[in-house]
């Protein structure tokens, strides 16, 4: 054996390598190269910052308005004005931020462990299993998914909670779908046939091995859901589910504002502005993540 | 020598098509009936061109596909329809070392983590002997040990398939499937593993099952060896009398179509006519007579059996 | 002299750094010949045959320096349009894997008769008959029902034969073979490489080999060029290089191969790995694996000295260095 050692103990095998570098950090490395990437990743880190810290920074209550100050343009002492109840529409800005992100992050954490295990499952054994996940998951794809959101708003209910739960529901078969096709490209390779024959069962196969392995495409997608998700639940608070007032939720102060649009058009653009710029910043991040994952895996 | 394994009429036929009432179903017939043995601390190789099935029955006696007939005795003990956890047990008794090295690692675990998976999973040693006893396996293979940390897209072909052996051998096998293990690399390092299987073999006493499509490799390494063709084994024997003189048309072809790496050896070389039959719609009789010289209408009608011909050499023809 | 190339220098920019696959590459082949251009993965052998045929993409590869003539002409100043002309025509390739190197939506008859069509402005009735014959000559059965049919009904065997069918129905001065036979069984490769020496004879075709198996080169090639680390090493007549290699790289690549006809305890081996070509040593390439060297070798990279009519990149025979 020392044969073996010694033969092969070569310098230039040293040389060959640099310091090894972790797959995050190579990562991190591209996805720093996008500029576009970045500016939405920052907007994201504000946003987040705003909604945990929002409280302490604004200026007014949310949820309560002086009626005599109604329909304000923006001024000195109200910056993007005030709505029809007299409340300031920054504070109300800055407190529907908390709720955007909270429905969006988690509508969409709900759905993609809910479609992971699924979809998993149902790439990984085949056969039977398959089918019936599958054709579950295209009767709800078979649905407008606005409209199917809608009608389980109204079984479940009005409220935030419930507006969580029904957009997971309707995003559910979409994760489903790219987990199964990732297992399904992966599911032969050596490295899995191997981790067979060693002795691991069927989970630790799934989720250690072949998961890890084909995250890339379900990361961007959950990014970009995200964003989804956000457009959804305005969605929803506009068409007066969802959000309910005086609650401030962008979809809803867009839904209230509409009345006034000719006159006080500051209640309908700046709500308008915060949901375009928040999905803008999560697309961005998103189109970057698929980017720098996928150079990666050509490797 | 006693025998480590037998396998007895074993069969793999995959399923093609699913008409719709279950009529007209086609079967891929991969492996086709086989018996052989292989003694402990022996390399029996198996050797056919694509489409033999020569890996297919790698695959099955290392678990990984559940033959449809026939039985495999590891060590007196049929393993061929075990229970998913019965098999997992195996894990310490038959491993497998794999083609393509750019495939069989993990591309997201540390050479650290491969090598000492295995160990982890089968409690091989306690937990705190499991770095000393990876550093231990690594040297085994000839892979230094500051390596331990990289992953496997920081090394070549031949280090990969080092790694991927280290892997083999983590859970002390009795017996390792060896699937082609050389042919994706390059010859000058060809020659670098074959030595260290050959040397591993000698201190740990293993037994190789080795599958190639390459008769010279094969020879090197092998003390037995099998040709396989369509999914039956047409000749079985030892190294030197297959070699010396080969009785079956299709070995006969086979050995002769080698390039010999001398250009004043002329080439007396028996060509083949046409392509190997697809194994879904083989020929009667004996699968090889469409393409042999020595064809006769009983060739045709029936399916010669593996005979013992000489002492411990079988051929399946109709000419002995 | 159908092909003389030059000192020539492939680059590679990728984002790790540049990578010169060719490093200065000289060699010559004379018409009728059979030359074969070996060497291992990161030799340079297949990148220098895609040089040749004008196939390196431009980022992010480029041709920095060198001659390749081509009947006297230097390919490497010819436009677009001019090399489009002579690819299929003049100079023709194989390629390894015949299966994505056919289109799966044409039939095999207009794959082949396209090249005459374009090339020799046939009408297609004749181009049919020419393909026709083609196919006979490279052996394929019933021609007539095979022109209809697509890749993918045909065997890896076949379809290698069409493409050599596609690649010398233009009866080209030269055919660049890229490891044509890697792919195929045994069985198979030997009737490829009995087809090929057949049509050397008929069609008079010059051929450049890329492969790395030496049996291969030891039945079919007339002259060898070795290649290392993207330099040539050491060339010979297919004789000499096996009976007497020069160079220590190309003596272990012989010894290491199992032969069928003798019996070794252990193989001789070529001990390390090719360096990585980002981080070249200073000196020889194959130093730290050479058996033979020097105290220079690590230092110097060696230049190319002429032994006996053989070109050969070595310390060892090196007047100065003893």
């Amino acid at each position: 054996m020392e044969n073996i050692v010694e033969e092969i103990n070569n310098e230039t095998e040293e040389k060959y390598f640099d310091k090894p570098i972790s797959p995050l950090k190579e990562i991190w490395y591209s996805l720093s190269k996008n500029k576009l990437a970045m500016a939405g990743l920052i907007i994201i880190i504000l946003l987040i910052l705003i909604a945990l810290f929002g409280d302490f920074i604004m200026p007014y209550d949310p949820c309560v308005g002086e009626l005599s100050e109604s329909l304000q343009k923006p001024s000195s002492t109200h910056w993007l004005g005030t709505d029809e109840q007299g409340r300031d529409v920054l504070s109300r800005i800055l407190d529907g931020t908390k709720i955007s992100l909270r429905v969006g992050i988690t509508a969409v954490a709900i759905a993609l462990s809910v479609g992971l295990t699924l979809g998993s499952f149902a790439g990984y054994y085949g056969g039977k299993i398959d089918m019936l996940i599958m054709r579950f998951m295209d009767i709800i794809l078979a649905f407008p998914s606005m409209l199917l959101a809608i009608a389980l708003m109204s079984t479940l209910g009005k409220g935030i909670d419930k507006a969580i739960i029904a957009i997971s529901i309707v995003t559910i078969p979409h994760y489903a779908r790219i987990v199964r096709g990732s297992i399904l490209s992966v599911k032969e390779s050596e490295y899995v046939q191997a981790a067979r024959v060693i002795g691991n069962n069927d989970l630790a196969i799934i989720f250690k091995h072949i998961l890890p392995n084909v995250l890339a495409p379900i990361i961007v997608r959950a990014t970009l859901g995200i964003s989804i998700a956000i457009l959804d639940t305005a969605a929803l608070g506009f068409l007066g589910l969802g959000v309910q007032p005086p609650y401030a939720e962008w979809g809803t102060m867009l839904g209230s504002g509409r009345a006034y649009f000719f006159n006080a058009n500051h209640l309908v653009l700046f709500p308008g502005l915060a949901i375009t710029i928040t999905v803008l910043a999560f697309n961005l991040l998103g189109d970057g993540l698929r980017d720098a994952l996928d150079p990666k895996l050509q490797k | 020598m006693k025998k480590l394994l037998e396998v007895k009429n074993l069969k793999m036929h995959f399923l093609v098509n699913e008409s719709f009432l279950g009529k007209n179903k086609k079967y891929v017939k991969a492996v086709d009936g086989l018996d052989f043995y292989i003694k402990k601390g022996e390399t029996l190789g198996l050797v056919g061109e694509s489409g033999c099935g020569k890996s297919t029955t790698g695959k099955m006696l290392a678990n990984l596909l559940v033959p449809s007939n026939g039985e495999i005795l590891f060590q007196d003990r049929d393993i061929a329809n075990l229970s998913r956890r019965e098999k997992r047990k195996l894990a310490t008794d038959i491993q497998i070392i794999f083609q393509d090295p750019y495939a069989s690692l993990n591309p997201r675990m540390t050479v650290e983590n491969i090598v000492s998976e295995p160990l982890k999973i089968n409690n091989i040693v306690p937990k705190d002997q499991i770095e000393k006893e990876v550093l231990r396996l690594l040297d085994c293979v000839g892979i230094p040990s500051f390596y331990r940390n990289r992953y496997p897209h920081e090394f070549s072909g031949g280090q990969r398939q080092r790694i991927g052996i280290a892997r083999a051998l983590a859970l002390r096998p009795k017996l390792i499937v060896c699937d082609e293990p050389v042919s994706a690399l390059d010859v000058s390092i060809q020659a670098q593993v074959l030595n260290l299987l050959k040397d591993l073999q000698e201190e740990f006493n293993l037994t190789y099952l080795f599958i190639a499509h390459g008769l010279n490799v094969v020879k090197h390494i092998s003390d037995r060896v099998g040709v396989m063709y369509l999914g039956k084994i047409v000749e079985l024997a030892d190294k030197k009398d297959l070699y010396q003189e080969p009785l079956h048309p299709y070995s006969q072809a086979l050995l002769s179509a080698i390039p010999i790496p001398d250009p004043n050896k002329a080439q007396k070389r028996i060509l083949l006519e046409g392509d190997v039959p697809s194994p879904i719609n083989p020929p009667s009789g004996c699968s090889f007579h469409t393409r042999c010289r020595f064809a006769t209408e009983k060739c045709k009608n029936t399916s010669p059996e593996l005979k013992e011909i000489k002492s411990n050499h079988f051929v399946a023809c109709h000419k002995y | 002299m159908i092909l003389k190339v030059e000192n020539l220098v492939t680059k590679f920019h990728t984002k790790e750094g540049v990578v010169n696959a060719v490093n200065g590459v000289d060699f010559e082949l004379e018409k009728g010949e059979v030359v074969a251009l070996v060497g291992e993965s990161g030799s340079g052998k297949s990148v220098t045959s895609l040089s040749i045929m004008g196939l390196i993409p431009k980022p992010p590869g480029e041709i920095a320096s060198g001659k390749i003539l081509f009947n006297g002409e230097d390919l490497l100043n010819k436009t677009t349009r001019e090399m489009q002309d002579i690819r299929g025509n003049e100079i023709s390739m194989i390629f390894q894997e015949p299966m994505t190197s056919l289109n799966p939506v044409f039939t095999i008859g207009k794959q082949i008769s396209e090249s005459l069509i374009r090339h020799r402005n046939m009408k297609k009735k004749e181009a049919m008959i020419k393909t026709i014959e083609m196919l006979e000559a490279v052996g394929i059965p019933s021609p007539n029902e095979r022109i209809k049919q697509y890749p993918h009904q045909l065997s890896g065997g076949m379809r290698q034969r069409i493409m050599i069918a596609i690649a010398l129905i233009c009866e080209p001065n030269l055919l660049i073979a890229d490891e044509p036979t890697t792919a195929l069984d045994v069985t198979i490769q030997a009737q490829i490489l009995e087809l090929m020496m057949k049509l050397k004879k008929d069609f008079k075709t010059s051929i450049l080999l890329i492969t790395h198996d030496l049996g291969v080169v030891a039945e079919v090639a007339d002259k060898v060029v070795v290649m290392y680390c993207g330099r040539v090493v050491e060339t010979g007549t297919v004789n000499e290089l096996f009976e007497n290699p020069l160079h220590p790289y190309t003596y272990g690549l012989i010894e290491s191969i199992p032969k069928i006809d003798s019996e070794v305890d252990r193989l001789f081996m070529i001990e390390g790995n090719v360096p990585n070509p980002l981080n070249m040593p200073s000196g020889c390439p194959f130093e730290s694996r050479c058996n033979r060297k020097l105290s220079i070798c690590s230092k110097k990279l060696p230049e190319i000295n002429v032994v006996d009519g053989r070109k050969i990149r070595c310390h060892l025979y090196n007047e100065e260095v003893k």
